[in-house]
């Protein structure tokens, strides 16, 4: 490079200087940049509550619920029949559907308690 | 389908979830372009200053580019892959001031939008105070084609490097080097035809 460009370039800079920008365009940026931010924070709060008071997002916690007592009597189910298979062997008859009975609501009692 | 929902009905502990993490995205996205609103109006500002000639402009300008950004900060944050910012800045406010230049070109009737007007760069030489090796400086730099002036702005006002200068005006780094060498070129030749550098 040229002395003559280097000259130019420490001219350029000198002339060039950074401009400060006015208070009064800071202060009115930040304002404005603020409701921007609070009218953001607004609308993601009217959005949720939109969405707990449309009835068709209730739908799915009962399903949930559904869900999981059916998969209860399930566990109940397979448990009493674990515990006939161990038993079988030992009884029959009547004696039996007594000890079926009162094995399920047994084990549906410990479920409940449980939950 | 699981029991947590999906995107288009979520369910409803989801939905809090989801706000909430929404919510702490915001804040948090917020307090960043805090950030670099900060880091950055003085050169945004300059930028637009020896960009449009006059405070004015230069006001509308920033505030302009910061609104915009702000909309799209976002996206911009996620597609930088860590890399500054500040080109992506200058990139919009260098936009916009083309469109402000296109529509009031436009508008050629009314006599304060005059494109001469507004490419006079009448308020910027009283920053060098009378200087007048400084002024004819900044008179040869009016001269120049758009695209080498922003490079120097951007080179000498902002002290921008070859790459982030690429990035703002979506070139090459190569090619950003060649025109600022050219522009500096051109600027020497018209300094001297006008008189020369004391």
């Amino acid at each position: 490079m040229s002395d003559h460009a280097a000259d130019i370039e420490g001219l350029l800079r000198q002339a060039f200087k950074p401009v400060e920008p006015p208070e009064s365009l800071s202060m009115r940026l930040e304002t404005t940049l603020q409701e921007l931010t609070d009218l953001a924070a607004e609308e993601l709060e009217s959005w949720e509550l939109r969405s707990m008071r449309d009835p068709r997002n209730w739908v799915r916690p009962v399903a949930a619920a559904a869900i999981g007592t059916a998969a209860g009597a399930g566990l109940v189910v397979i448990r009493v029949r674990s515990q006939h298979r161990k038993q079988r062997k030992h009884v029959q008859g009547i004696e039996l559907a007594e000890r079926t009975v009162k094995a399920a609501a047994d084990e549906v009692k410990r479920l409940v308690d449980r939950f | 389908m699981g029991r947590g929902g999906d995107a288009a009905n979520p369910h409803p502990v989801q939905t809090r979830r989801l706000s909430r993490l929404r919510c702490v995205d915001k804040a948090q996205l917020d307090r960043e372009f805090s950030d670099l609103y900060r880091a950055h109006l003085r050169d945004v500002y300059s930028y637009a200053y020896y960009r449009v000639g006059n405070h004015h402009d230069a006001e509308d300008l920033t505030e302009q580019t910061f609104l915009q950004a702000y909309r799209h900060y976002e996206r911009a944050l996620r597609e930088s892959d860590g890399r500054p910012l500040r080109p992506w800045l200058i990139r919009i406010a260098h936009n916009l001031a083309a469109n402000l230049y296109r529509d009031r070109a436009r508008k050629p009737q009314t006599p304060i939008e005059d494109t001469g007007a507004l490419s006079a760069m009448h308020t910027t030489e009283d920053l060098v105070e009378g200087r007048d090796e400084l002024a004819r400086i900044l008179v040869g730099v009016k001269e120049l084609p758009d695209d080498r002036r922003e490079a120097l702005i951007m080179r000498f006002a902002l002290g921008m490097d070859n790459r982030e200068i690429a990035r703002a005006m979506g070139r090459t780094d190569g090619a950003t080097k060649v025109l600022i060498h050219r522009a500096i070129k051109q600027l020497e030749e018209i300094v001297a035809t006008r008189g020369g550098v004391t």
